[in-house]
């Protein structure tokens, strides 16, 4: 839960510089207008998590996915997001397939140069023990990209 | 079209999965609702996604459906008329109503003294 009610207000930073990309160059918005559309996205966004958590509960589910917000824009309307929504989902899904992939060539060209300094005749736990623990760092890594993403 | 221009604002975005507002903001707004227990990580990226271009679309019809196209200004009154006269963003009026001078709200309660009665 939200601790200060300004928790649920969105960064008017933020929401300042997307709707100036989205508007015209030199229009100026009022500060009251601003403020508007603020509220207006936090409005949205419960608004949206209302709609997709009745398609959930309707599919007897608790958590919810990407379906139930496809769904829940179809509800409200606005179909014109559902295009723009399916090449950001596609983006997510590669970038995610890309990270694993990305940490299992690490895993083999760290294997490779293992026995190019002749250690291959490790014996075959130590091997596994050290890939375990190369697995951990990695998802340390992640962990501390997502808060940066989030930031 | 629209959806061509969207995609290239979300270019400029700052971040790798092409999103600015803050995923964990969103998450606490989404989770403020009682009925929510969970919400995966994909449903939480389209809900943030779907946010801004919500608000490149209520600010862009607002702009191009108000007074402001000569003066090239976006005011308070332009937002509120989008919210009462388009149908998607009628969900909006309550917290973007129209803006009325008391003279006239009086004067309309002289002409329609039923609505006092509502209220």
């Amino acid at each position: 839960m939200a601790e200060r009610p300004e928790d649920l207000n969105l960064p008017n930073a933020v929401i300042t510089r997307i709707i100036k990309e989205a508007l015209p160059d030199g229009v100026n918005v009022s500060k009251e207008a601003r403020r508007a559309i603020s509220q207006a996205a936090s409005v949205f966004v419960l608004y949206a998590t209302s709609c997709a958590n009745n398609f959930a509960m309707k599919a007897k589910r608790k958590t919810l996915n990407a379906t139930d917000v496809m769904s829940a824009m179809e509800e409200m309307e606005f179909e014109r997001f559902l295009q723009p929504l399916r090449e950001s989902l596609e983006a997510y899904k590669k970038g995610q397939k890309g990270k694993k992939e990305a940490s299992e060539q690490k895993r083999k060209d760290a294997k490779e140069k293992k026995s190019d300094t002749g250690e291959n005749d490790k014996s075959r736990e130590d091997e596994e023990e050290e890939e375990e623990r190369m697995e951990e760092d990695q998802e340390a890594e992640n962990d501390v990209e997502e808060e940066e993403v989030e930031n | 079209m629209s959806g061509n221009k969207v995609e290239d604002n979300v270019d400029h975005a700052s971040n790798s999965k092409g999103i600015s507002l803050p995923m964990t903001r969103v998450k606490l707004i989404m989770k403020s609702s009682p009925e929510v227990s969970s919400i995966n990580q994909e449903a939480l990226l389209l809900t943030t996604k779907a946010t801004e271009l919500f608000v490149q679309y209520l600010a862009l019809s607002s702009f191009l459906n108000g007074s402001g196209k000569d003066k090239n200004t976006l005011s308070y009154s332009d937002l509120a008329n989008t919210a009462e006269e388009t149908e998607t963003f009628q969900f909006l009026t309550d917290i973007l109503p129209r803006k009325i001078l008391v003279r006239d709200y009086l004067k309309s309660l002289e002409e329609n003294p039923v609505e006092e009665a509502d209220n």
